[in-house]
């Protein structure tokens, strides 16, 4: 647990003087009160004091807001979502947003080292309060670690970028486009701006941008009927040498080169492993090719960081799979076409500086309907804002 | 006399707490998803039949978005709402029912993913009431207690606890409660459980490992402390207090449609519908199969009890009629499709809302059904409605209607 820092900042209204051994304290009871709501842990740890807590917090004086969103910082997102909802409370008490200390509140939002959601919980109580206010202030956020603060700034770039389009003055536009690109960590907003950016002659790189891994060495397929290889340790999860000769499912296999060429960086299995070609009397299949079933591949990449760091992996993938960060690990799924997005799953790791091993297993199902074709998965590393982790001496994506 | 009869009346008899009996249908309260034993029903001649605009009471700007049904307690109405760029943001709203008016709106984070299908929403499940709390869940599978005042009286992130409990399309399972146990069912292709966690401190009180497979189901009260749990293989009875297994149905079961529950006997979508009779004497007893009809198959809509008969709507919007007591089809009428949502019968009536957002009145007779009055709500409504205060509750994903007295 983080300590809690006890700001002292706006509680004041609350507060009473206490004489404790000669010297002067200021009590407080919502700063008293709130160490019971970060105190909250897993499976209800905690709930009957901090209940007890929420209601002196959510009784407060508005000027306790400050206080009470500085004790997001470093809060579990339990302990977190305690102090979202006495935010409400307070606010509410108030009388709504016009009657905020709203000084205050620019203030913590100014302070980039507070949480991110609370500081764009006191973004959204000064635009109650003052919605002029807080435009102006997304001027300065395109570069915000809030990525919801982000993205509403970078949406006022391109608002002005779509005003100079109309205006007939591409060259400024495009310019507005790619500064608003460059910025944005949204995934909608960035395939919006890849778009406009295309419509006006410009190139964006997005596999770049996103930091999709695009070289994988890839070995299967092994067995996977009744999906039974989820759980099943097949020799690269023992050991890793791209040189060998394993046992596959219908026979020896051996790891081959892959690099997609989709911006997005999916990785599909299936053109590696094509299912048999139908006899020659065979019909026309109607709709996609279907690939091959009940089957596992291991995809490993080496992915090589500048320095020791905190990194997410990121992974979209509609088949079962896997995930092992320099032998350890990292995490499991066991779901089967339900669904592909970007970011799907996040994962925080820690990479060490030089060359980290990347495996992932993905398993494919026996399920034979137009949406169980897909063997296939993107991935990508960055830090906790979304922003790409780039390789050293990374050279931008040769269109393929 | 018929067997339906003499079931009626040892239930009256024997175990008064059996729902579901019209003294249970308390015309000011919706207090879980589909109402009372999940049946849809509410007193005869509660609910308007002729339609207008002027029925809409009042239609409210919501805080977000959503599909999850409508709670009233008292003269008060909640919903719950998903907004943001991934909607992680989680709402617990409560209107005046009378009013529209909101008397206060708490936010939470999502803890949990929040992926899932376009057609959904991260506020699918229907919050359930005790008439002093209300309980809601998300599809994050954030968990979360308040009293009737807005006060937090606990929460729980259940993805917290247990990551790989989540599904890519959506979670949707409604909750329940039961005496002090709220049955939380988040049951899914990975770590699939259900849960019963007291109602007072939001901590377990049994973890249950579930079939794997994606459930978006919702269980059902059979008497006090006693729930249904469905999944893929069947049905579970469940003792509320303590999780263990009273009784199994092993026969399959549909994993969208749930079961609906009237006067001592549960009818599952399980091979069309099929009638489970529980012992009148002690529901936790194995109950007897009255009979199974799969010409009764629904869709995603669940099936609805009242009177003599029970109404399924199939993917083509065609509502048919069955017999209760042989659950032989007794007549089908084609609505005006397609349907999310759960319709409400008084047993003379039935209100269907489809996808559109038309609100079609369908007269219930022995040999057929006619449609009677409509009204064009102009909003796209997922939701199954709920019924109170002569009213009918409807949302979308941007505002709640009331229609009706």
């Amino acid at each position: 647990m983080v300590p809690f820092p006890r700001f002292l900042t706006g509680a004041c209204a609350v507060a009473s003087l206490l004489l404790v051994g000669g010297g002067v304290v200021v009590a407080s009871p919502v700063t008293d009160s709130l160490p019971a709501l970060r105190a909250v842990d897993h499976e209800g740890k905690g709930n009957a004091a901090a209940a007890k807590a929420w209601g002196v917090i959510a009784a407060a004086d508005a000027s306790a807001l400050p206080d009470i969103l500085a004790a997001m910082d470093g809060a579990n997102p339990l302990a977190a979502n305690w102090l979202r909802a006495a935010v409400d409370a307070v606010v509410a008490k108030a009388g709504g947003s016009a009657k905020l200390p709203v000084d205050s509140l620019v203030r913590f939002l100014g302070e980039t080292k507070h949480d991110p959601r609370a500081r764009r919980l006191a973004f959204d109580l000064v635009k109650g309060a003052d919605p002029t206010r807080a435009d102006t202030l997304l001027d300065g956020m395109v570069e915000d670690p809030s990525v919801e603060l982000r993205r509403d700034a970078v949406a006022k770039v391109i608002a002005r970028a779509e005003g100079l389009k109309t205006a007939g003055k591409k060259e400024e536009a495009l310019a507005a486009y790619q500064k608003a690109f460059a910025a944005s960590r949204n995934v909608e907003q960035i395939q919006t701006l890849a778009t406009a950016i295309r419509d006006l002659g410009g190139t964006v790189d997005l596999t770049r941008h996103f930091g999709f891994l695009r070289n994988w060495q890839i070995v299967g397929p092994f067995d996977n009927t009744e999906g039974k290889g989820f759980a099943a340790v097949y020799p690269p999860e023992e050991k890793l040498d791209l040189s060998a000769s394993l046992d596959g499912k219908e026979g020896k296999v051996s790891w081959q080169p892959v690099e997609t060429g989709d911006e997005y960086g999916i990785v599909n299995v299936n053109l590696t492993y094509p299912p048999p070609a139908p006899p020659a009397d065979a019909p026309p299949a109607e709709g996609p090719k279907e690939g091959l079933k009940g089957v596992i591949a291991y995809a490993v990449t080496e992915f090589v960081s500048a320095e020791d760091r905190p990194a997410e992996i990121r992974l979209g993938c509609k088949n079962a799979w896997k995930i092992w960060l320099n032998g350890t690990p990292v995490f499991e799924r066991e779901e089967y076409h339900r669904g592909m997005e970007i970011d799907q799953y996040r994962m925080p790791v820690t990479l060490r500086k030089g060359p980290n091993t990347i495996l992932v297993k993905i398993c494919q199902d026996e399920q034979r309907r137009p949406w169980t074709t897909e063997w296939e998965f993107q991935l990508r590393v960055c830090d906790d804002v979304g922003t790409a982790i780039l390789p050293p001496a990374s050279p931008p994506t040769v269109a393929k | 006399m018929s067997r339906l009869l003499s079931l009626l009346i040892a239930i009256a008899l024997v175990a008064p707490s059996l729902p579901l009996l019209d003294d249970e249908l308390r015309a000011d309260e919706w207090l879980e998803f589909r109402g009372v034993g999940g049946a849809s029903r509410v007193k005869e001649g509660s609910l308007p039949v002729e339609l207008s605009a002027a029925d809409v009471r009042w239609s409210v700007d919501l805080p977000g978005r959503g599909l999850s049904g409508v709670l009233v307690v008292g003269d008060r109405a909640f919903v719950t709402t998903s907004e943001g760029p991934t909607q992680d943001r989680l709402h617990l709203v409560c209107l005046s029912a009378s009013t529209g008016k909101i008397l206060w709106d708490r936010q939470v984070w999502a803890t949990g993913r929040t992926m899932c299908h376009p057609k959904t929403s991260v506020a699918a499940p229907t919050p359930c009431s005790d008439g002093k709390h209300v309980y809601a869940i998300f599809s994050s599978n954030d968990l979360v207690c308040f009293d009737l005042d807005g006060n937090l009286q606990w929460l729980r992130g259940i993805t917290y606890d247990y990551p790989n409990v989540s599904n890519s399309l959506g979670m949707s399972s409604s909750l329940l409660v039961t005496g002090d146990t709220v049955i939380v069912p988040v049951e899914n292709d990975s770590e699939s459980y259900s849960l019963g966690i007291d109602a007072a401190t939001g901590e377990n009180r049994w973890r249950l490992d579930r079939p794997k497979g994606a459930n978006w189901t919702s269980p059902v009260i059979l008497k006090p402390g006693l729930v249904a749990l469905q999944s893929k293989k069947g049905i579970d009875a469940i003792h509320a207090a303590d999780g263990s297994t009273a009784w199994s149905y092993t026969e399959g079961a549909d994993t969208v449609s749930s079961s609906a529950l009237a006067d001592g006997v549960l009818y599952v979508p399980s091979n069309g519908i099929t009638a489970l009779t529980l012992d009148p004497a002690d529901p936790a007893k194995q109950p007897t199969q009255a009979w199974r009809e799969n010409t009764l198959s629904p869709a995603t809509a669940s099936c609805v009890v009242a009177g003599d008969a029970l109404y399924t709507i199939n993917g083509a919007g065609v509502l048919t009629a069955g017999d209760r007591e042989t659950g032989k089809r007794r007549w089908q009428l084609r609505l005006q499709g397609p349907y999310s949502g759960t319709p409400v019968t008084d047993g003379k009536h039935l209100w269907a809302v489809n996808e559109a957002g038309l609100v079609q009145v369908v007269e219930l007779g022995a040999k057929e059904g006619k449609v009677v009055a409509t009204l064009d709500l102009g909003d796209e409504i997922l939701c199954s409605p709920a019924a109170a205060d002569g009213a009918l509750f409807v949302r979308s994903n941007t505002k709640l209607h009331k229609i009706g007295r």
